[in-house]
């Protein structure tokens, strides 16, 4: 079988049974990139160097079997906001075009100790707000099914990258949809995980009580392999959780016998186009078939997600976003006159347009005068959007619904009106505000023939379940083994 | 028309753990700049905090030494601002949810009976970095060593109404916590701070007036020059139908004046909101028991012992009390010596005289704390005289000396041997043959002369009365 | 809420961010359009709903208070724009 043919854990498989070496396995890759990413831009930058140097380790790891985990090996794309220590970590911002992190986010500690070796870092939008991938400022991302249309956001790059397969599997990060959503878009198979469950030490924060980081793959086994990596209580992350030991294996059973699964009305009425409407109605119908209970259910809060989380997320960002200044790493104006002056200059030219519209409604909520009307609202929201979910988990084992209410927008589309932009998330920002889980699926094609999503979202630490449906719908189906083809 | 004046304290506090309050860097003072700084309290992107478990433990144990109430669901809250010595550009502090409140200190009033300051509220924060400003090149340049250490702030009701009183607070506030051994409260390292905020009012009014705020005094002298100056700054302003403007004022103690600080350019509103990065702090009864039933003795109950057990003076106990470092040197001084009216009087005398002399504060020497009692000890046993003593103190006290062995090394020791001392005095009688006739007719000045001339000869190693004694043999 | 002009030269201030006309022109009507939607949340019944700022009732998460350092002073200055003396270097912040 072809290298690039392979899903990562085939790839780490083989890697282990000596069928492939690491080298061989970086080979493929950098060739594939080094043709293609010139019209797809899914990386900011490669670490060539420092991966071949990596993989010689690796290879004496699993040759002498000390690095046994299924992914050893296995090359992987990192979100330029996750930290890597000596690479560039970009967040796809002028701000921080040279900034080279001291030290290694905890998910890229746990990758390279499970033996999977770091080949680039992958473009997003900028600071991760956007939904396109179009608010970079390294330039946008190209959607590997059309080259006109976006990638969705702003995980655009790792979700293109494993789509175009320019990575076999990648990490992005989800504060309101942004592993789902592009998936969904790519045709990928993404998993947003249970807050807390994976470590947010050295994700570059944009709103911290929403991000999380998680895997991007082929395939739900790709995904659930990643996530045991991955997850589990970091010391250095005081919002990270004990919780049971995730297991891929378990999580990968693919029996949705009796299991109940609810579909809000309010996902799949007004606004939503037709082509991913029936998408996701066929999908309900093939887990009936497969002996689960699907139901409708009514959900009438999920009107008040979006100003609920554009009100919490943007007062987060802002004062996340206050450390940029041109002082202690980053973009420094040349043009400062004073100290006013670097903040200023250096915030005003670093930052693009999204990021400044962002910040300056989060300083809007926060100010006083406004707290309470907004912020103090928005947290009193967020507390009935929790309950909304805990209800329906006292009748479904999980929720399914669409990622997005659309396919693949063309380029440009979004940018000139973004509260257009931000209603495109109705469905994916719940999830982040109620701190669950959610897989996002490929489970159709629209007319056009671009990918449509499908999302299981599940209880609290509920990965197994919601990986195992998945696992069960990816059995009975083909969708994820479609592949664009490149130009 | 008589003018009262009305003050509430902001004192910060910086918490002698060991690490920062939000990461494991060093909070020791010094140190070559940016050198106790690690990713996470520079301000590195993606870094979290994660809060030290000695910074509760000591808020909650100031708390109980203040007589607060214990706030049991505690949160942290980021209060926005930008400046170069706040790396992450909000300072994580706790507004809404402050861990203790509703406390308490007693003061001497102005009639001269006990009188309550209210404590507000404790609240927990980190402490920002250090700028220097450098003259040759025109630039500010940043340290964070000091930022990240933790900090607690007791903010006061405004039931200040003299100067005296501000400072007796202070003194007060800081013995109990170098007591409780949650701050050093050296004022000139910067871990203890107080704010002043002023205002004036007619005498018997109830409105209060528009206040200033005071910043930068360095020592509680300074914060009586400072009271005193804007005092009467304001008073004069009302007197001249002029108004008092609400601002923040800088305190130059070297030319005596406080000044505004210049108003920010650019607008300034903290958008404080809960930290999402720190989960929420939950303290049990039991824990708080545990702080309670384990708390040392505070300065009043102290002082109280000392009178009445001891046997000491009021006067003395007080002072030795207000220290912890004097009350640490006393109660090894004691341990030693068993005797605890001698080493009141060496501390009340000879070493506050040194400390005096020298413009040293108690928490700045630096002699080995038994060397006290020991050379007590000498003088005592009669190895050394006092007068000796006093001058073996200021070598222990400047270069820490060990006492006995100064005192050896240097041959201080008196001599005890009699038939050496009688050799002496009778050479000194043989030498002064027209003193002693004198003495002989009468004439007793003669004597102390004779005195003089031995215990000179003696290079005044034997004890007086020795001398003395030998001297009335010999002569008959 | 309605915004204006002053209001976004205000949020411009407190961010340390300076538009261009133009951008301010926009600002003010992509704000206006998200506020309009944001203030929807309104119609949202709150009384008595007790505010969420932490998704998960996990506490007290705290360290031992032990010294360990992570980096070298060159860890933390290699990224600064300016450096002198291992200080970062501003504009002079007093006049």
């Amino acid at each position: 079988m072809d290298i690039l043919e392979m899903t990562a854990t085939q790839l780490g498989a083989a890697v282990k049974s000596g069928e492939v070496t690491v080298k061989q396995a970086l080979d493929a890759y950098f060739e594939k990139i080094d043709k293609y990413d010139k019209t797809y831009h899914c990386y900011n930058t490669l670490c060539r160097d420092e991966a071949y140097k990596r993989a010689e380790e690796v290879q004496k790891g699993i040759d002498s079997k000390t690095l046994t985990s299924p992914l050893a090996g296995v090359p992987i794309g990192i979100k330029d906001n996750i930290c890597t220590k000596d690479i560039k970590t970009t967040c796809s911002s002028k701000i921080l075009e040279n900034f080279v992190p001291p030290y290694n986010a905890t998910v890229v500690e746990r990758l390279e100790k499970a033996g999977m070796i770091v080949i680039g870092k992958l473009n997003m939008d900028e600071f991760a707000m956007g939904s396109t991938t179009e608010t970079s400022a390294t330039g946008a991302t190209h959607n590997p099914w059309d080259i006109q249309k976006v990638p969705g956001g702003s995980s655009g790059g790792s979700a293109a990258a494993v789509s175009a397969g320019l990575a076999v599997a990648a990490l992005g990060s989800d504060t309101g949809g942004s592993i789902r959503q592009p998936c969904s878009f790519c045709g990928v198979t993404g998993l947003k995980p249970t807050y807390g469950s994976v470590s947010r030490y050295g994700l570059v924060a944009y709103a911290s009580s929403l991000d999380q980081i998680g895997p991007i793959g082929n395939t739900v086994e790709d995904c659930a392999n990643l996530f045991e990596i991955i997850s589990g209580k970091d010391e250095k992350d005081g919002t990270s959780m004990e919780f049971p030991h995730f297991s891929a294996e378990k999580a990968l059973a693919g029996n949705v016998k009796g299991v109940k699964i609810g579909i809000p009305r309010d996902y799949i009425g007004e606004g939503i186009a037709e082509d991913v409407k029936k998408a996701v109605l066929d999908a309900a119908e093939t887990f009936k078939s497969l002996g689960a209970e699907v139901e409708l259910f009514d959900m009438p809060i999920v009107k008040y997600a979006i100003p609920a989380y554009y009100i919490i997320a943007c007062a987060e960002a802002c004062s996340n976003l206050s450390r940029y200044d041109g002082i202690k790493y980053g973009y420094k104006s040349a043009n400062a006159r004073n100290l006013r002056e670097t903040y200023i200059k250096s915030r005003s030219e670093g930052f693009g347009m999204e990021v400044k519209r962002r910040i300056m409604l989060g300083n809007f909520v926060l100010s006083s005068g406004y707290y309470d009307a907004y912020y103090q609202k928005a947290l009193k929201a967020k507390k009935l959007i929790q309950q909304s979910f805990f209800e329906a988990f006292e009748k479904y084992d999980m929720v399914l619904g669409p990622v997005a209410p659309t396919t693949a927008l063309k380029m440009g589309e979004s940018l000139s009106d973004p509260l257009k932009m931000y209603l495109g998330d109705i469905y994916t920002v719940m999830v982040n505000i109620a701190g669950v889980p959610s897989v996002s699926a490929p489970c159709g094609f629209d007319r056009e023939g671009m990918p449509v999503g499908m999302q299981l979202i599940g209880k609290p630490f509920g990965e197994t379940e919601i990986l195992n449906a998945a696992k069960a719908f990816e059995d009975a189906t083909d969708y994820h083994t479609k592949k664009p083809v490149l130009k | 028309m008589e003018w009262e004046i009305v003050m509430g304290l902001e004192v910060h506090t910086e918490l002698s753990t060991k690490t920062k309050i939000f990461c494991n860097c060093s909070t020791q003072f010094g140190g070559e700049p940016n050198t106790h700084v690690c990713e996470i309290c520079s301000g590195m992107p993606g870094t979290l905090p994660l809060l030290n478990e000695n910074v509760v433990r000591y808020a909650v144990r100031t708390g109980v030494a203040t007589n607060c109430e214990i706030t049991q669901y505690n949160k942290f809250d980021r209060k926005n601002y930008f400046y170069p010595d706040l790396p992450k550009a909000y300072q994580i502090s706790q507004l809404y949810l402050p861990i203790c409140r509703n406390g308490y200190i007693e003061v001497t009033g102005g009639d001269g009976s006990p009188k309550r300051i209210r404590i507000h509220e404790i609240h927990m924060e980190e402490d920002a970095g250090k700028l220097i400003h450098d003259e040759w090149e025109d630039c500010t340049m940043v340290d964070y060593n000091r930022c990240g250490v933790p900090l607690l702030e007791i903010v006061s009701e405004p039931d200040f109404r003299s100067a005296a009183e501000v400072i007796e607070y202070l003194e007060r506030l800081s013995a109990v916590l170098q007591y409780i051994g949650v701050s050093d409260c050296k004022m000139q390292e910067g871990s203890l701070r107080a704010d002043v905020n002023l205002s004036v009012r007619p005498k018997g009014s109830e409105k209060f007036g528009v206040r200033t705020e005071m910043k930068n005094m360095n020592s509680f002298k300074a914060i009586g020059r400072a009271i005193e100056y804007e005092a009467n700054r304001q008073i004069e302003l009302l007197e001249d139908g002029k108004e008092v403007v609400q601002e923040t004022r800088r305190w130059d103690d070297g030319k005596g004046v406080s000044v505004a600080m210049r108003s920010k350019e650019d607008a300034q509103d903290y958008k404080y909101f809960p930290e999402p990065d720190i989960p929420p702090i939950e303290i049990s009864d039991e824990y708080i028991e545990q702080i309670r039933n384990a708390m040392p003795e505070l300065p009043e109950a102290k002082k109280r012992r000392y009178i009445e057990e001891l046997g000491l003076p009021e006067y003395d106990t007080g002072i030795i009390t207000g220290s912890i470092y004097l009350v640490k040197l006393f109660e090894k001084t004691v341990e030693i010596t068993n005797n605890p009216k001698d080493s009141a009087n060496w501390i009340m005398g000879e070493l506050m005289k040194l400390l005096n002399d020298t413009q040293t504060l108690p928490e700045n020497m630096s002699f080995r704390e038994e060397s006290l009692g020991e050379l007590i000890n000498l003088v005592n046993s009669g190895k050394i005289n006092r007068g000796t003593g006093k001058k073996v103190l200021e070598k222990v006290f400047c270069d820490n000396v060990d006492p006995a062995k100064y005192v050896e090394e240097n041959n201080l020791a008196q001599v005890t041997d009699t038939g050496a001392i009688k050799a002496v005095i009778e050479e000194v009688i043989a030498n002064n043959e027209k003193s002693v006739n004198e003495y002989k007719g009468g004439k007793t000045q003669a004597f102390q002369y004779l005195i003089g001339q031995s215990m000179r000869a003696l290079r005044g190693k034997a004890p007086a009365a020795e001398v003395q004694k030998i001297l009335k043999e010999l002569l008959g | 809420m309605t915004i204006d002009k002053t209001l976004v030269r205000y949020l411009e201030s407190l961010a340390r961010i300076e538009l261009t006309d133009e951008q301010r022109e926009e600002t003010e009507k992509d704000l206006q359009d998200i506020l309009t939607y944001i203030d929807t949340l309104n119609e949202l019944p709150t009384d008595g709903v007790q505010p969420l700022s932490h998704s998960f009732p996990v506490t007290n998460v705290m360290r031992q208070d032990e010294v360990k350092m992570h980096n070298t002073r060159d860890d933390i200055l290699k990224n600064a724009p300016e450096e002198k003396d291992g200080c970062f270097v501003v504009p002079k912040t007093v006049e």
